[in-house]
């Protein structure tokens, strides 16, 4: 009787639980719903009042018209140069920011220096600066390279701004990577370079993959750099959608909107589903033996 | 000139001194371990001559070319590593490649060297495998099997054999012994096992604070140790070492010691190398199978001497039986043969053979005779 009754019990402690979670997951991902629902339905359907409804009508148009022919900027050219513009300034920016922290952390963990710890330091403190404080320096910085307004320009801030949390994951990663791996390719002879290479690089797999998503996911997301150091031809998909929902004349478009939003949100997306999985191995790996 | 010279050499990490001034010298094809308790220099000595380590001062050189400030990778050396160091990434036989890619030799003679050693250490079956496929004794020898392969000068081992179990240490260690007498190489041994000094060694130096206490041979060392850290840090179970008064008897010096019933009890010495010292106060160091019981004594020393000691403890160990008395204020050990009736509480006969005991200063701690 005792443990017919624990079971009926833990069943429905479970049923509870269930339910709980299903409420929860609902709630997060109704907005998803309404995005998607009203993307694919026309205007009309839209300020006729059903937010929540299925489309009567189903249609691509507003997701053709976001991505080639709403009015963005000057001229009716959809979100696409703006998607390019953001593709062409995130692949660089994370490839470049991850490969010199990767780099950073190899000499921080195996080839310490005097000071290396004060310099870690202020990489560190380099990460946690708010973005507003180095606007205007950045912006003066810019203007001396000659990259003012350029895709250039945003890739150097991005590179240059994900150093630090770069940084901070490898050197983490490769102060529980045993160094006696690095002392006996030495004594097999293999230099700095061909150490990093041959032995630490192919041993990275998970922590390169946080800091890709990391860097990827912040450096897509980012608006205030892309609003501040962008001219109109160069200007990054965020700053692109802010523009086509602010600058709508007539009629606001808002199947138009959550197409093009969706849009911007879809390669974040895209690299989490990918590489998810390595996601929490590698935070694991790098943050308890730190 | 030996093969592998190590002349006042020292180490200090900013006001720190870790190794004092060092000189060793060997020679080909010689089994040096450098033994000691932990913090004592010794594996700072090995990276040194492995040249992970700079030099604070003097010079260690390699067939008389001086290695101060030459790259690990240009001393014709190899290092065993105690967690064995083995690539992740690579394949046993990428492992073994590994060095000799990194010294530009040709492909076929990488698979020709790859193959040779391979068979020697019996690992051709494990070549295509991850060193995390491997287990402990497996990964033991891929690391050895790296080191062989470059035919360097010197072989350098950081204690290999602490990360394997009892059994296997043991097996490993009579493997490393063979392929030493087999191949004839010129070894560099740490470890802090005594055992695995002696067994293996051709010369010890038992290392302690950054000193050589002494150089010598495996039994230099375990028979004529020069201070009392040598004495009571080789040799299981240790050497017993207990405060004694040099007195005159018959004209011969003895040892005076003071036995558990508080009677005085005195053990004429081998020699007269104490004559003139009577009234001083000593530290006798006997081992323990130098106290036997009286038919277990050697019969060819000249100087075996009963003392009737009271037995505080006795200690069957199978093929032995050890028997513990306090003299001098000490846990004396005594090595019985283990059929001896004796048992705790009574006073039995202690053969003392005082050829094989040393005395050492109390203040110094060094040998005296």
């Amino acid at each position: 009787m005792a443990s017919a009754n624990a079971k009926s019990s833990f069943n429905l402690a479970r049923f509870v639980l269930y339910t709980l979670l299903a409420v929860f997951c609902i709630y997060y991902l109704l907005p998803l719903y309404v995005m998607v629902v009203n993307s694919l339905k026309p205007l009309s359907e839209i300020t006729a009042g059903g937010m929540m409804a299925l489309p009567q009508e189903w249609t691509f148009a507003p997701w053709l018209s976001a991505w080639s022919s709403a009015q963005v900027g000057v001229e009716a050219t959809g979100l696409r140069p703006y998607f390019l513009n953001s593709i062409i300034m995130v692949v660089p920016a994370v490839a470049l920011s991850t490969m010199v922290g990767a780099l950073n952390g190899y000499v921080l963990t195996k080839w310490t220096f005097p000071g290396a710890t004060i310099l870690f330091g202020l990489l560190l403190f380099g990460c946690f600066i708010p973005f507003q404080m180095v606007l205007i320096p950045m912006a003066r910085m810019l203007g001396l390279m000659g990259l003012a307004g350029s895709v250039p320009g945003l890739i150097f801030v991005h590179f240059v701004y994900g150093i630090g949390f770069s940084t901070l994951y490898f050197r983490n990663y490769y102060a529980a990577f045993p160094t006696e791996l690095v002392r006996a390719a030495q004594i097999d002879g293999a230099g700095f370079f061909r150490i990093f290479w041959r032995i630490l690089l192919p041993s990275s797999g998970p922590i390169a993959v946080v800091c890709i998503i990391w860097q990827f996911t912040n450096i897509w997301n980012d608006f205030l750099f892309g609003a501040s150091f962008s001219d109109f031809d160069s200007q990054p998909m965020t700053v692109a959608l802010n523009n086509l929902v602010q600058s709508s004349t007539g009629v606001k478009e808002y199947n138009v909107h959550f197409a093009g939003a969706i849009m911007a949100a879809l390669p974040t997306l895209f690299v989490y589903i990918v590489a998810g999985r390595y996601f929490v191995r590698g935070l694991m790996a790098g943050s308890v033996k730190g | 000139m030996g093969f592998l010279d190590i002349k006042q050499a020292t180490k200090s990490y900013g006001a720190v001194q870790v190794l004092h001034e060092t000189d060793i010298s060997i020679e080909e094809g010689e089994f040096l371990v450098l033994v000691g308790p932990s913090g004592c220099g010794k594996s700072t000595l090995l990276n040194m001559i492995a040249g992970l380590e700079d030099i604070t001062s003097g010079e260690i050189a390699i067939r008389d070319r001086s290695m101060n400030g030459v790259k690990p990778a240009d001393r014709n050396i190899a290092m065993v590593f105690q967690s064995y160091a083995l690539y992740p990434n690579m394949t046993v036989s990428g492992n073994i490649s590994f060095g000799m890619e990194m010294h530009g030799i040709e492909k076929s003679e990488r698979e020709k060297r790859i193959a040779q050693v391979s068979d020697l250490l019996q690992i051709k079956h494990l070549l295509d495998r991850k060193p995390g496929q491997l287990s402990g004794g497996q990964r033991q020898r891929v690391a050895m099997g790296r080191a062989l392969v470059r035919e360097p000068d010197v072989f350098l081992f950081d204690e290999p054999l602490s990360n394997l179990d009892a059994k296997l240490r043991v097996d490993m260690r009579t493997e490393i012994k063979k392929l030493h007498q087999k191949l004839g190489t010129t070894i560099v041994y740490v470890t802090h096992d005594q055992i695995e000094a002696l067994t293996l060694s051709t010369r010890i130096a038992v290392m302690f604070g950054g000193y050589v206490q002494q150089l010598g041979t495996p039994k230099e060392i375990y028979d004529n140790p020069a201070n009392m850290f040598v004495a009571g840090f080789m040799g299981s179970p240790s050497m017993n070492l207990f405060p004694a008064k040099v007195v005159s008897e018959n004209g011969q010096p003895a040892a005076e010691v003071s036995l558990a019933d508080g009677t005085k009890a005195s053990i004429p010495f081998a020699t007269d190398k104490l004559a003139s010292d009577v009234g001083r106060d000593i530290i006798l160091g006997i081992r323990p199978e130098a106290i036997t019981d009286r038919d277990g004594a050697d019969r060819n020393s000249q100087a075996v001497h009963i003392v009737d000691a009271p037995v505080e403890v006795t200690e069957p160990a199978g093929s032995d039986t050890f028997v513990v008395s306090q003299i001098g204020g000490k846990d004396v050990t005594g090595r019985f043969r283990a059929d001896v009736a004796v048992n705790a509480g009574e006073t039995f006969p202690f053969a003392f053979n005082m050829e094989k005991a040393v005395a050492f200063d109390p203040q110094s701690e060094n040998r005296i005779a």
